[in-house]
């Protein structure tokens, strides 16, 4: 690991302060970051601990909730409210990691883990538009079972890794950010970027940019909602495909439906396609796969990962017949 | 502030880059905490911080000022073994032994996050109290590996450890 210097922030204003340099990263639990660096893949010479600062839970006076960025991903999944009102996102976080990580990670830490894959970790041996910038990229042709099928490059096939972050992507969810500029908000589902030309940079967070905060609206769909992985192993392991969706049916039509899938995409892949096929629509097996099909159609499948493409289909499909009950 | 280690205050490392897990076995000689992977995919280093379990080879040290972490070490009170290390023993929860003090440390933060009804993800319904079952058992140990194989006597070792103590 190379040298850095550690302060732990006490407020807001001294994080942004110490984070006045290029070589500076905020640390949360550092179960990405702490890792990243063992392997050399990252080397800030500044670590700024900002677990110390926003660690609540509070409503906000519109009835959603605002999740401060040090809350730890355990806390999160457990609280009575995500519990109940927004299951997808109490199952999105049970369905990752494990239970010591979700324990270290914080909420403001799972956003920004690194977009990965194998390649980006293998100093040594591979090629990594990623890690090193122009050197190419060597999943394209390489082992890609667990990579991108939507909205990669030839630069970058990599997925982005959280669960959670799918459900933050099908929830509206809002990101509040704080700088030595000022203040700004940001929806969820533009934090993260698709890779194009510069898959080095994977959100459109401004250097020294913090996040403070995630806001949930109050968002009534959100309580008929769920999270479902499919995985090589039954625990503990990256997503191959996951859904996040809510589903409301008023007088026997969809009149509110949230989707975002997981393990496609360099980001959370919210499914507005979908989304905008099924508003409005009698609830039907076969409009839940017209829908599916509707939202997968500009796939684009390496050697290995092929198999994503009706896996998708069939899980969305299933996970929203699931969340429509039985028919009237 | 120092950081207290089963029980005793001890100085932080001067350099940043020493992991707790490093810290631990190199500095204070506490060798019971293993490095598996080094790399937060086996759970062999997992110690309680403050009684919550976490993997120690991907903290570092000094982001625990102040805290108060409990070891395998700290677990046997005067000698006298904890119940999960009678229960793995008598169940043979172990054959190497290499895994086994990051699972007892994951079992007993397992237990509080149960105790005060952390949901799963095998848990069907979310809100409910959670009971204790293999299934709920195997799911939440899932971050601790053991290349000998002996997750069955693991999980009857913890099952029965737990079961006695709702009981007691």
């Amino acid at each position: 690991m190379s040298p850095f210097d550690y302060t732990r922030a006490g407020d807001v204003a001294e994080a942004l302060r110490l984070s006045d340099r290029p070589a500076a990263a905020y640390l949360g639990g550092g179960t990405n970051l702490i890792d990243l660096m063992r392997e050399t893949v990252a080397q800030p010479q500044r670590l700024v601990d900002v677990t110390g600062l926003a660690g609540d839970i509070a409503h906000t006076t519109d009835g959603g909730l605002m999740i401060g960025a040090a809350v730890k991903n355990t806390a999160l999944a457990e609280h009575r409210a995500i519990r109940s009102r927004y299951p997808m996102l109490s199952r999105a976080i049970l369905a990752g990691a494990s239970a010591q990580i979700r324990n270290m990670a914080t909420v403001g830490g799972n956003l920004l883990q690194r977009t990965r894959c194998a390649y980006f970790y293998d100093t040594d041996g591979s090629r990594c538009n990623k890690r090193s910038p122009g050197s190419g990229c060597d999943a394209v042709e390489g082992f890609n079972r667990g990579h991108a099928i939507l909205g990669a490059s030839a630069a970058c096939v990599a997925t982005h890794p959280s669960d959670m972050c799918v459900a933050l992507a099908a929830l509206d969810a809002v990101v509040h950010l704080d700088s030595r500029d000022g203040q700004r908000s940001l929806p969820f589902v533009n934090l993260h970027r698709l890779p194009g030309d510069h898959p080095e940079i994977d959100t459109v967070l401004e250097p020294g940019e913090l996040i403070t905060a995630i806001e949930l609206p109050a968002l009534p769909v959100a309580a008929n909602s769920t999270y479902r992985k499919v995985r090589d192993r039954a625990s503990y392991a990256f997503a191959l495909i996951s859904v996040a969706a809510a589903l409301e049916v008023t007088e026997g039509r969809i009149s509110a439906v949230r989707i975002a899938l997981g393990g496609v995409a360099h980001r959370p892949w919210r499914a507005a396609k979908a989304e905008a096929i099924l508003l409005g629509q009698p609830p039907s097996e076969a409009a839940f796969r017209d829908a599916a099909i509707a939202e997968l159609a500009d796939a684009r499948p390496l050697s290995d990962n092929g198999f994503k493409v009706p896996l998708a289909t069939r899980t969305l499909v299933a996970v929203l017949t699931d969340l429509a009950g039985e028919p009237a | 502030m120092p950081i207290i280690v089963n029980g005793s205050p001890a100085a932080l490392p001067e350099d940043p880059r020493v992991s707790l897990l490093d810290f631990l076995r190199e500095e204070l000689r506490l060798a019971g905490t293993k490095k598996g992977c080094n790399q937060g995919a086996c759970g062999a280093c997992t110690v309680l911080v403050d009684g919550e379990r976490i993997l120690s080879c991907l903290a570092l040290a000094v982001q625990y000022d102040g805290r108060t972490i409990t070891s395998i070490e700290g677990l046997a009170a005067e000698g006298e073994l904890h119940p999960l290390q009678m229960a793995f023993i008598e169940h043979d929860g172990f054959q190497c032994g290499y895994c086994t003090p990051g699972q007892i440390c994951s079992a007993i933060g397992m237990a509080a996050e149960i105790e005060r009804g952390v949901p799963s993800h095998v848990s069907a319904d979310l809100c409910a109290d959670v009971a204790p079952t293999r299934a709920e058992i195997r799911e939440r140990m899932s971050g601790n590996l053991c290349r000998c194989g002996a997750h069955n006597g693991i999980i009857d070792a913890i099952s029965e450890t737990m079961t006695a103590e709702k009981a007691a």
